[in-house]
């Protein structure tokens, strides 16, 4: 790696203030601190000597490392899904897995370049190092949308989304709401035709011209729209080839819906991997399925034909649409989460309830789980608030007993 | 009185002592007392070039407080008193005289006038504001701490030993200046015994349990309005030699530590040696560049080779620089030989010590993990959100949030950790200082 750090070394001047290149600075810094750590030191007083190896790059690269699974699952399910719509029998793997590959590969190539495209000329013009939160909002979003989504609508959110949910805002670290879900909501609000309903789901043409294609009229719902827009208590969940699918699918993950987050199994290995690394707080995991589980309990008890959805028992509620994913990787995000301990288990309780909430008792949206990570998102602050404030209670508390006894 | 903490991490360097003997006795070409090392302190000179001094004479007084002095740790020839920009004082240099006398206090002055004419006063530190006291402000507990937790450092009983007596002068010594009592805390070496005039603290636990600041939160935290003292017992034992016999002590020993020494050890000098007589010889060879901490790695500073022993520690630290490092892809490495509390490097789980170097390793960046700061502070303080309101310069968030209870070494292993590479410690005095002008 010595001729590529003196190479580095030595086009570096270009890059400075100054220099012939400067407009690229953010864009060379950037590819320069991804290369090689920075070889910058601790200040000589006032501070730690030594720093612990772990920063934000590693952290950020280690969620991605844990959306893998899903997206590799993604890929195939996409094929999987598209093969069973043109009614093909055969299910072979590897051209299941180019059709799902061929599928995202643009989506994630739109979101990264857009996004990243509008990263580099912030950090330019603040003059700061690029952040490396887009990493993981770049390949969220491709996950979290319908597969017939158009590229220029996916570029459009993401712009909107990088923009006006974090740039303004200062950058990473200071966003008030999730900027994926910020992509997602936008979609969901500006082109509902395209974001819901039975025609977006399971794609029915060639991939860049690879791929059976499935009959014109073809059509099919996820699990969750077809609860949506039943009647009544006969309640029939059908597939892409309109055969019957129980939770054991919705559990491996082999139904229509989102890209990424289709599969149970390979959520739950990201949130292992997330968790055991220390990134994603688990508290908000274990509390927002419980808080899922108590209002899906509640809603089955008092199922009714009016709210079809109520018909759905609490553990089908966890594991059919969006619910286990925007759990795992959504509500955990550090910086749009509650940040205390305490606050932590109330703003994944409160997730885990109104996702089940939206999705049940209003026929509108068959999925709640976007919208209850948005609502929190807006009310962490508050539930932080209230718990910083029983320490500054408590503190104030110790302060009148001292003055009393005096 | 026990106390257990749960919360915070011993580091586990390379470069450990392996035996509390002492290994040389070195007397140093020159001395240096240096201003910084005593915050809170407007120094005046009281002494010129070429002036002869003895141990325990004042070299430096306060310019509000006249009576506060800073004094000369040896006897000998002051040399120079450097001064840095805008005139500042940046150290008094002596050469130590080949046979050592000490100035003899009056001990007929009341507590507090002994102190500061002593220099004792400056040796301690006051919370709020982590400071020098204020000798007009009358503390409410003393907070004496006999244990050094830091990492690498050399147990503090191994400067104790045989100090009972002294220990016990001075502890009831400090009760009289205070309506409270004198704290000692303790780990589980002390051997010896309860000391008299002193509450026994028994502690127990990781770094950072032997700062002064856990002690006091979990006895009694500051409140609003409140000042307490706080001490290392080596300077109660300096107190109670002054005490008894009016004599200046300002031998100490050092525990040279740290990857890049070749044979960690003891050495005995005095306060304020100069580098070079205490590492000298002592290193290994290196073609890479190295960085001498005055002090432990998580709150010393980084010193030339022919800078000084800095007020109050008593170690050094050598660990490579690293600038010179050039790692291709450090974020993304499984390399054993990487340390961090984080699960994500294998080295996480060796029982193995680490060398690391004084890179920053990242970018700095704005809090974007969540509770990190609480894993490794014993204190009941949000750290995020008294670190918010700081740089926020929200004064009453401040104060709500516990800034009185807080000195920045609180914050050092918090800050070591961070996965920002935020400058914590820098903060947390920027903030207590900006507090003290705003509200005194």
């Amino acid at each position: 790696m010595k001729p590529l750090k003196r190479f580095i070394d030595r086009v570096r001047p270009n890059f400075e203030e100054g220099g012939k290149l400067h407009a690229f600075h953010s864009v060379f810094d950037g590819l320069d601190t991804f290369l090689f750590t920075p070889s910058a030191t601790a200040k000589p007083a006032g501070g730690v000597q030594i720093h612990d190896s772990m920063d934000s790059k590693r952290t950020m690269i280690m969620v991605v490392l844990a959306l893998m699974p899903c997206f590799f699952f993604g890929m195939y399910n996409t094929g999987y899904q598209h093969w069973l719509a043109c009614g093909i029998a055969d299910k072979p793997f590897w051209p299941l897995m180019l059709y799902g590959f061929l599928a995202i590969l643009p989506k994630v190539a739109v979101s990264y370049i857009v996004g990243l495209g509008i990263e580099f000329i912030m950090a330019q013009i603040k003059k700061e190092e690029i952040q490396e939160g887009f990493l993981v909002t770049g390949i969220l979003v491709p996950m979290i949308i319908p597969v017939e989504t158009p590229l220029w609508m996916l570029a459009v959110a993401v712009a909107f989304a990088v923009i006006f949910a974090k740039e303004v805002f200062g950058g990473t670290g200071y966003n008030v709401f999730n900027v994926a879900l910020i992509a997602r909501a936008f979609l969901f609000f500006a082109y509902p035709a395209k974001m819901s309903g039975d025609h977006v789901f399971v794609a029915t043409g060639t991939q860049l011209g690879y791929g059976p294609v499935a009959a014109d009229a073809y059509s099919c719902a996820t699990p969750l729209g077809q609860i949506a827009t039943s009647s009544g208590q006969g309640l029939s969940l059908t597939g892409a080839d309109g055969s019957a699918i129980g939770w054991w699918d919705a559990f491996t993950g082999l139904i229509p819906g989102s890209f990424g987050e289709t599969s149970v199994i390979c959520i739950l290995l990201g949130a292992g991997i997330l968790t055991l690394a220390g990134i994603a707080s688990w508290r908000i995991i274990l509390s927002a399925v419980a808080g899922g589980l108590l209002m899906g309990w509640i809603a089955n008890a008092c199922a009714t034909p009016t709210y079809p959805a109520s018909y759905l028992t609490a553990w089908d509620q966890l594991i059919y649409g969006g619910f286990a994913f925007a759990v795992v990787f959504m509500a955990t995000d550090p910086v749009t989460a509650a940040r205390t301990t305490t606050g932590k288990y109330i703003y994944g309780f409160l997730i885990g309830v109104i996702a089940v909430l939206i999705r049940t008792y209003n026929n509108g949206y068959p999925e709640g789980a976007m919208l209850a990570v948005l609502l929190m998102n807006a009310f962490a602050p508050l539930i932080d608030w209230c718990v910083v404030q029983s320490n500054i209670r408590r503190r104030m508390k110790r302060l009148t007993a001292k003055t009393q006894q005096q | 009185m026990n106390i257990k903490i749960k919360k915070g991490l011993d580091l586990r360097l390379a470069g450990a002592l392996t035996d509390t003997a002492i290994a040389a006795r070195v007397m140093p070409d020159s001395v240096a007392v240096i201003p910084d090392d005593f915050p809170g302190l407007a120094p005046k000179p009281e002494v010129k070039e070429g002036d002869k001094v003895l141990a325990g004479q004042p070299l430096l007084r306060d310019k509000t407080y006249e009576t506060l002095k800073v004094v000369s740790p040896v006897s000998g020839t002051v040399r120079a008193v450097v001064r840095g920009e805008r005139r500042k004082i940046e150290r008094v240099v002596i050469e130590p005289d080949a046979e050592q006398k000490s100035a003899t206090a009056d001990s007929a002055q009341s507590a507090i006038d002994l102190l500061c004419a002593s220099g004792m006063l400056a040796m301690m530190r006051q919370r709020p504001y982590d400071i020098v006291p204020r000798p007009d402000r009358q503390p409410r507990d003393i907070f004496v701490t006999a244990i050094d937790s830091a990492p690498l450092a050399a147990p503090m009983t191994a400067s104790l030993a045989g100090k009972k007596d002294l220990l016990e002068a001075g502890a009831r010594f400090l009760a009289s200046a205070t309506t409270g009592k004198v704290y000692l805390s303790v780990a589980d070496d002390w051997s010896l015994g309860d000391i008299d005039g002193a509450e026994m603290v028994h502690v127990q636990g990781p770094h950072p349990v032997g700062n002064a600041g856990v002690q006091i939160a979990n006895i009694a935290p500051v409140n609003k309005g409140e000042t307490v003292w706080t001490l290392d017992a080596v300077t109660l034992a300096r107190i109670g030699r002054i005490v008894t016999d009016g004599t200046f002590d300002g031998s100490t020993l050092v525990a040279l530590t740290g990857s890049e020494v070749e044979k960690p050890c003891m050495i005995e000098t005095v306060m304020g040696a100069q580098l070079s007589a205490i590492v000298g010889g002592r290193l290994k060879k290196a073609d890479h560049h190295v960085r001498i901490i005055s002090g432990n790695v998580l709150t010393g500073t980084a010193e030339d080779a022919d800078g000084y022993l800095r007020f109050p520690y008593r170690q050094v630290t050598v660990i490579p620089e690293g600038d010179d490092v050039d790692e291709f892809m450090g974020w993304a490495s499984l390399s054993p030989s990487k340390m961090s509390t984080s699960h994500t490097f294998p080295g996480h789980f060796l029982r193995k010590a680490f060398s690391p170097d004084a890179r920053l390793l990242g970018g700095r960046r704005a809090m974007i993990m969540s509770g990190q700061y609480d894993k490794y502070m014993p204190m009941d303080i949000m750290a995020e959100y008294l670190l918010k309101a700081i740089i926020a310069r929200d004064i009453e968030g401040m104060e709500q949030l516990g800034i009185y209870e807080v000195a920045p070494e609180d914050f050092a292993l918090a800050e070591y950790a961070d996965t920002s590479k935020m400058p914590l410690q820098q903060i947390v005095r920027d903030g207590l200082d900006y507090l003290r002008k705003e509200t005194e």
